[in-house]
């Protein structure tokens, strides 16, 4: 059973996003996600300064197996990236919640988190999919 | 593991060592280098292997034995179609009149040739029900790259300028998406249903005046029919758009069903694939592209004409609106014969059986693997030319991924089906069996599959080790993909 931390929120297409103190929100891809894609080999995440879109592709992740695209699960602007990602992809299968972020952004507007799924009903949706 | 298979071709390399038979009679090296102008010169003598013409002999037949082939072996490698590639096709374009024939001779000098082509070009548009053929495209990509292009030239040709978007189902050939980014367009991918076929109504959201066209592969990717193509083809056209056949599955449905009598603008076929020219070791392959009467003005040129009993080649001059040339002279000629011989051979009865056995083999062995304990990913579904058999629960419940299960696979003589695509399906195997094997070949797979299942459940290991008995064993994809180390440089190089 992949695991799910019960401090953060999802989305459906598997990413996950953290509040931080200062406001900005922290950006990954769940243990779900990471088991489903295996090794990572090359991961590709948005410029700083880049505007997103609520669903729309901001990163690519890719495996042995495939490339995927990541979809931002809030708007904002990106303010920071994981610049340890380009040289050591690995990290996101080893610490998906934690050393493995993708990138933080300055949310569009304050309710940013709240459309997202709670751990309870991101559990659901790994249980709906049988994983 | 460190296992030297065949050294590389330089380390037989001793100076001075060559094939002298095999040099021009007479050649004088000296006074042609200076001929050359000196600044055109290279200032130091390339590294290139010399070697006896045994050594070399050897070298390249060892390495031909590592190699893993239809010849050789069965090869369900799904949505590639590798059938076998029947002898006489490549007897007949080895032909020394078309093999020496040089691409600038003029028309009336090759006429041989050129009717090949252009009865090659009026067999296609008739087992597609296409109005015309252009045989330009070197591969599967090139010709869709050319349909994409065309689809853009159409609607700029009639100053329809915001259509710049191309709607891609999930289940459509991974290429597409890349096709249309390739192609300046915005890809908007649309969810397939729980059977498979495209879901309406989330095409009718998607399409619009900006729509481009439609990129569809049938059978799609997951190894069905997609049932609901004439309600596709009337949203899509009623938006005005365009529809784009991905040929890459048109082995299972030759001559029976025509893209073209299906509602499609534009279709690229692989040749290499349904047509049966020599393909994965690199091919080269052949995509060549039919259109309805809309698109045929934009056609990439050269294309052969006939007038009277003459044929040559049509050009810009005859075809203003084409999009243009897509390689030096016309498409790889030697694969374009290969494909009409082979095509020639089947005549159109032949043609038929190819779609009927090749959907038969399928249905045989998808219900052979069903009962040895295999779980569909479309079990309501009849087979196209290929289907999906998942792993998602044997994955969960003894830890046997689809990646294991074609590497052992290796160890019982077959090559591996594709693995993990497409996407949409968990730990998927897409298996192709196509229409040239006979029955004893696909009843052998088929044990090799359930004893392999039986391994799985008495002794993981075997799986997650193997291969055991091929050339190399179980390689690290991920540091394969990390460290590209793709060069060879000798011991006492300075680089």
């Amino acid at each position: 059973m992949s695991q799910v931390l019960a401090d953060l929120r999802y989305a459906k297409s598997h990413e996950w996003a953290r509040s931080l103190p200062d406001g900005r929100i922290e950006v990954g891809i769940t243990d779900h996600a990471q088991h489903a894609l295996g090794d990572l080999v090359f991961v590709d995440v948005p410029q700083v300064g880049t505007a997103l879109e609520v669903g729309g592709a901001c990163a690519v992740v890719e495996s042995v197996k495939a490339a995927s695209d990541v979809y931002s699960p809030v708007a904002g602007t990106v303010v920071e990236v994981n610049d340890a990602l380009s040289g050591s992809p690995e990290l996101i299968n080893e610490d998906c919640y934690g050393k493995g972020w993708l990138y933080r952004v300055q949310p569009a507007s304050s309710s940013g988190l709240d459309a997202l799924l709670d751990a309870n009903a991101y559990s659901a949706v790994l249980a709906a999919e049988g994983g | 593991m460190n296992q030297i298979l065949e050294k590389s071709i330089f380390e037989y390399s001793r100076s001075g060592r060559s094939a002298q038979v095999q040099q021009p009679p007479g050649a004088d090296v000296a006074s042609a280098v200076e001929k050359i102008p000196a600044a055109l010169r290279r200032s130091k003598a390339p590294m290139l292997p010399e070697v006896s013409e045994l050594d070399a002999v050897r070298h390249f037949t060892r390495l031909s034995q590592l190699n893993f082939s239809i010849d050789t072996n069965f090869y369900p490698l799904g949505s590639c179609t590798m059938k076998y590639n029947p002898k006489a096709c490549n007897q007949y374009a080895m032909l020394p009149e078309f093999l020496a024939r040089h691409p600038l001779a003029p028309d009336s000098q090759g006429q041989g040739f050129l009717s090949c082509m252009f009865e090659l070009q009026e067999m296609l548009k008739e087992v597609t029900g296409m109005k015309a053929v252009s045989l330009n495209p070197m591969a599967g990509a090139h010709g869709e790259f050319a349909g994409v292009a065309m689809i853009r030239a159409y609607h700029r040709a009639r100053g329809d300028l915001a259509r710049n978007e191309i709607i891609v189902p999930e289940a459509a050939h991974g290429t597409n998406p890349a096709t249309a980014t390739m192609c300046g367009c915005i890809v908007k991918e649309i969810p397939v249903d729980a059977q498979g076929d495209v879901d309406l109504d989330a095409l009718a959201k998607a399409v619009g005046p900006n729509t481009a066209g439609i990129m569809l592969t049938n059978p799609s990717t997951l190894g069905v029919f997609e049932r609901k193509i004439e309600q596709v083809a009337k949203l899509v056209h009623g938006a005005g758009g365009l529809l784009y056949y991905d040929g890459a599955n048109l082995n299972a449905i030759l001559g029976k069903v025509r893209p073209g009598d299906m509602g499609f603008d534009v279709i690229h076929m692989n040749l290499h694939k349904t047509f049966s020219t020599p393909h994965g070791g690199g091919g080269p392959g052949a995509g060549a592209v039919g259109v309805s009467a809309r698109l045929e003005p934009f056609l990439p040129v050269p294309i052969v004409g006939r007038e009277g009993d003459q044929y040559r080649w049509l050009s810009e001059v005859d075809r203003p609106q084409s999009i243009g040339r897509l390689s030096a002279f016309m498409g790889n000629a030697g694969v374009l014969l290969r494909a009409y011989i082979y095509m020639r051979m089947l005549g159109r009865e032949g043609m038929s059986r190819v779609g009927e056995y090749a959907t038969l083999n399928a249905n045989y062995v998808m219900a052979r693997l069903r009962q040895a304990g295999f779980d569909l990913a479309y079990p309501e579904r009849r087979a196209s030319h290929e289907f999906i058999v998942t792993m998602k629960r044997q994955a969960k419940e003894l830890n046997v991924t689809a990646m294991d299960i074609a590497k052992r696979l290796l160890d019982y003589g077959f090559h591996a089906p594709t693995t993990y695509f497409p996407l949409l399906v968990p730990e998927c195997l897409l298996i192709e069996p196509t229409e040239t094997e006979s029955r004893e070949t696909l009843d052998a797979f088929v044990v090799a599959m359930a004893t392999i299942l039986g391994e799985a459940e008495a002794d993981a290991n075997t799986l997650k080790t193997a291969p055991h008995t091929m050339p190399v064993r179980r390689l690290d994809d991920v540091r394969a993909a990390k460290q590209l180390d793709l060069t060879w440089k000798p011991v006492n190089s300075a680089a």
